[in-house]
């Protein structure tokens, strides 16, 4: 049952009954178009700006390259297997979402099934961020700091600025499984919506910045 | 297990206590109240600065009283050195441009009217709006500290230019902690301009009441939707810009900074960088940011204009369209900034191409606004007066903008005070006369007390006339060659251009004065000025159907049905003569 014709705002005398049984979590779905829900919007609002950013980013990277000290910077391995952590993370993500999104009440069960591969999520990402500073060990270990050449430059600085972007996923799935755990949260599907996209994003803004590394740095 | 309950994302219940309500209130009125006030805040320090540099330019040796408490390496005795009035021209340009130009036309009003204009109960995300705020008052603290400490406020300008900007305090006083601080702030206020514009888009996008279509909104809202459009995208490159500045200062790294700098008798460590690569990321921005500041005032000028005028403008639609293209445009132009900058000729030419463009629609926008005025029955308030006023330094600051626009004029007059009084007028005064029209039209609504009127249009005229009189001889001096950013002038060419810069110097300090004018009828008229009742305007758009002030949630739990197009004027209503948006009665016209 999806509220295909919500007034705005749906009162409490509009929403729909609780379950008998108490132990499924009903979600809101709200209907366009007069969905008062605009973290979907949001999202990618927040998107674009990153983009920008990023692309802000790529153009001083083809602007520094004209100097005369490029070098060249051998990528560590490393980077390939967090590269496919990262992707992993975001199938998972996919299943606990798709698991939870097929209805607007969902069984223990499935809530369940879904809180594992959130969790899993988490993990993977928490694994991508640590796998990060474990290639950033290794540059340096080799003596490439960030101030060493504009290689090492960008290349910390790419990293740095995604991981930090990544961090804010982490932090959103983190509040994610808060919202799915807590006794009587209140939980909106266009939140869990927001946090894959943006995940997903990362996932893609990372495959861009790698492309990047592995051709430019 | 998880309960649900149907929740409301963009509702939140009354504040209690003291801290909640007014300081880390979530209330999009509040942080719009906010905004303003910062603004002010900045605007009267912005203006004691340049006070401060033009009493020194005119009188060098003279002692300032107190100076010497603020700052005792950069005014010795009370007298300012050369490095100190950089300083002093740097925090002018900084608070002026990021705090008050964009403070208070785009956040400040934005957030206050945008969410009621629309018919929404608050922003999207409130807390993302509280956070906003707070992030740009840090930024505003950080900035200011820089007053204080011994190194003292950057002397980089405004624009900040590498590698000045970036080598650190061995290119003089102010380039060591003082820039820190300064590109710290400004990362902070982009992180804050960020978060703002996603609200702003958001809630327009998904907010909007019942029949509340997007070509239905005011044009004040359609501007503060264009205009957090380009601040999305203008900060998203500043803030990436900053922090590679940063790392160029304190990591070590070269993004800026050329190789074999020798300053202060030390080889500077850095090879490599492009001073340039700063110029164009700031400039990417900073060209948008013009806009920024310009088009709320456009949008809020336009506003009460038409309610001033008791009739609609030729065509409102056409001032969206034409905002819009001035937004897509504001993109292509960054480069007429660096004419001079040793970039390659022919891109100069192509810059030059879009940026004579951008005329087109900005001289559109004036004709609507005069030709609408033709035979309109005025009424003449404070509000009005200073949206004419923002016509006519939009037209006389515009107008010099067609030959900086053109490389070889620009090369004769780039840096000089040519340059100057061209955005004086057209970005800074005229941006300025939109927020002091939105004030005294909306200060009604925001604290359900009247404006002194007679005080309101005493301000407007001394205002008036003295930014005229300020900034049109700065146009003359550029012409003949007075280059900007001197600290005095030695005999030499100069030397006969003294008297008029004497006289700029007393017009800015009767104007300056005046501005005590508005500030103490802001402040007099918060506490004691005539009760406001809803409509004090006979105004259409949605912030006039609910109370003056208006309730924590905006329409008392109501929620708003829209019927007409924003600006029903002139047409025969149950009111007079003019139709509300939300009144569901046909339209007669004639």
């Amino acid at each position: 049952m999806i509220m295909s014709t919500t007034t705005f705002p749906p009162t409490p005398a509009q929403a729909p009954p609780s379950p008998p049984g108490g132990n499924a979590i009903k979600i809101s779905v709200r209907a366009k178009p007069r969905s008062p829900d605009a973290s979907r919007s949001g999202i990618w609002v927040g998107i674009f700006a990153i983009t920008m950013s990023f692309a802000a980013f790529t153009s001083a990277l083809f602007v520094r390259q004209g100097s005369g000290d490029w070098t060249h910077l051998a990528v560590p391995p490393l980077l390939y297997v967090n590269t496919v952590v990262l992707l992993i993370s975001s199938f998972t993500l996919e299943i606990s979402h798709r698991t939870i999104a097929r209805g607007l009440e969902v069984e223990a069960s499935a809530l369940r099934s879904s809180l594992r591969w959130l969790s899993v999520t988490l993990a993977l990402g928490l694994t991508f961020v640590a796998g990060q500073y474990l290639a950033w060990r290794k540059l340096a270990a080799q003596g490439l700091y960030l101030a060493t050449n504009p290689n090492s430059s960008f290349f910390y600085v790419f990293t740095g600025m995604h991981g930090l972007h990544v961090l804010g996923g982490i932090a959103a799935l983190a509040y994610l499984i808060g919202r799915l755990t807590g006794s009587r949260s209140a939980f909106r599907l266009s939140t869990f919506d927001a946090t894959a996209i943006y995940w997903h994003f990362m996932g893609g803004l990372w495959l861009y910045l790698l492309l990047l590394i592995r051709t430019r740095l | 297990m998880a309960e649900a309950s149907v929740q409301q994302a963009h509702v939140h219940a009354p504040p209690e206590g003291f801290i909640r309500k007014n300081v880390f209130s979530l209330d999009h009125k509040v942080i719009g109240k906010q905004y303003y006030g910062l603004a002010l805040l900045a605007v009267f320090t912005g203006m004691a600065l340049s006070w401060l540099m033009r009493f020194h330019l005119v009188w060098p040796n003279a002692k300032i009283f107190g100076l010497e408490l603020l700052s005792k390496n950069g005014a010795p005795g009370g007298v300012i050195t050369p490095e100190y009035y950089l300083s002093l021209l740097t925090m002018h340009g900084t608070l002026m441009v990021f705090f008050v130009l964009t403070n208070a036309p785009f956040a400040g009003f934005g957030n206050y009217f945008l969410p009621i204009q629309i018919g929404a109960e608050d922003m999207a995300f409130p807390r993302f709006n509280m956070m906003s705020f707070w992030v740009t008052f840090v930024a505003f603290l950080v900035l200011f500290t820089a007053f204080f400490i011994p190194d003292g406020p950057p002397t980089s300008g405004w624009t900040a230019y590498a590698p000045l900007s970036a080598v650190g305090s061995d290119a003089g006083p102010g380039l060591g902690w003082g820039q820190n601080l300064w590109a710290i702030s400004i990362s902070l206020f982009c992180i804050g301009q960020l978060l703002g514009s996603l609200n702003f888009i958001s809630t327009t996008l998904d907010l909007r009441a019942k029949g509340m279509t997007l070509m239905r909104m005011p044009i004040c809202t359609w501007a503060w939707f264009i205009t957090s459009c380009i601040g999305l995208l203008a900060f998203a490159v500043l803030l990436p810009a900053c922090l590679l500045l940063i790392l160029d200062r304190m990591a070590g790294t070269s993004f800026f900074i050329p190789a074999g700098l020798v300053l202060s008798d030390r080889l500077q460590n850095h090879a490599g960088g492009s001073p340039l690569l700063w110029q164009h990321l700031f400039w990417f921005f900073g060209h948008p940011e013009v806009y920024i500041a310009i088009l709320p005032a456009m949008g809020i000028v336009s506003h009460v204009l038409i309610t001033s005028m008791r009739k609609p403008l030729l065509s409102a639609k056409v001032i969206i369209y034409s905002m819009m293209s001035i937004g897509f445009l504001s993109w292509m132009v960054w480069g007429h900034h660096m004419f001079v900058s040793g970039m390659n000729p022919f891109s100069s030419l192509l810059f030059s191409f879009p940026t004579l463009t951008i005329t087109i629609p900005a001289t559109i926008m004036t004709l609507i606004w005069l030709g609408s005025l033709y035979g309109a029955n005025i009424r003449i308030t404070a509000a009005s007066l200073f949206a004419l006023g923002f016509i006519s330094m939009f037209v006389s600051g515009g107008v010099s903008g067609f030959f900086l626009a053109q490389p070889s004029i620009d090369i004769y007059l780039h840096a000089t005070y040519f340059v100057v009084g061209h955005f004086h007028m057209v970005m800074g005064v005229a941006a300025i006369f939109g927020i002091l029209s939105g004030t005294y039209f909306w200060f009604p609504k925001m604290s359900g007390r009247m404006m002194n009127e007679t005080l309101g249009k005493l301000h407007f005229w001394i205002t008036f006339i003295g930014t005229y009189c300020i900034f049109m001889p700065f146009h003359y001096l550029g012409i003949v060659g007075n280059v900007r950013r001197y600290s005095s002038f030695v005999n030499d060419y100069m030397a006969p251009l003294i008297p008029l810069h004497k006289f700029i110097t007393v017009a800015a300090l009767i104007t300056g004065a005046a501005q005590f004018i508005f500030l103490y009828n802001l402040i007099h008229s918060r506490f004691r000025g005539k009760p406001a009742p809803e409509n004090p305007w006979d105004g259409t758009s949605l912030e006039w159907t609910i109370p003056s002030p208006p309730p924590w949630n905006n329409f008392g739990g109501k929620h708003p049905v829209v019927y007409h197009d924003s600006y029903q004027y002139g047409v025969k209503g149950s009111k007079g003569d003019y139709v509300m948006q939300d009144s569901p009665e046909q339209i007669v016209t004639g």
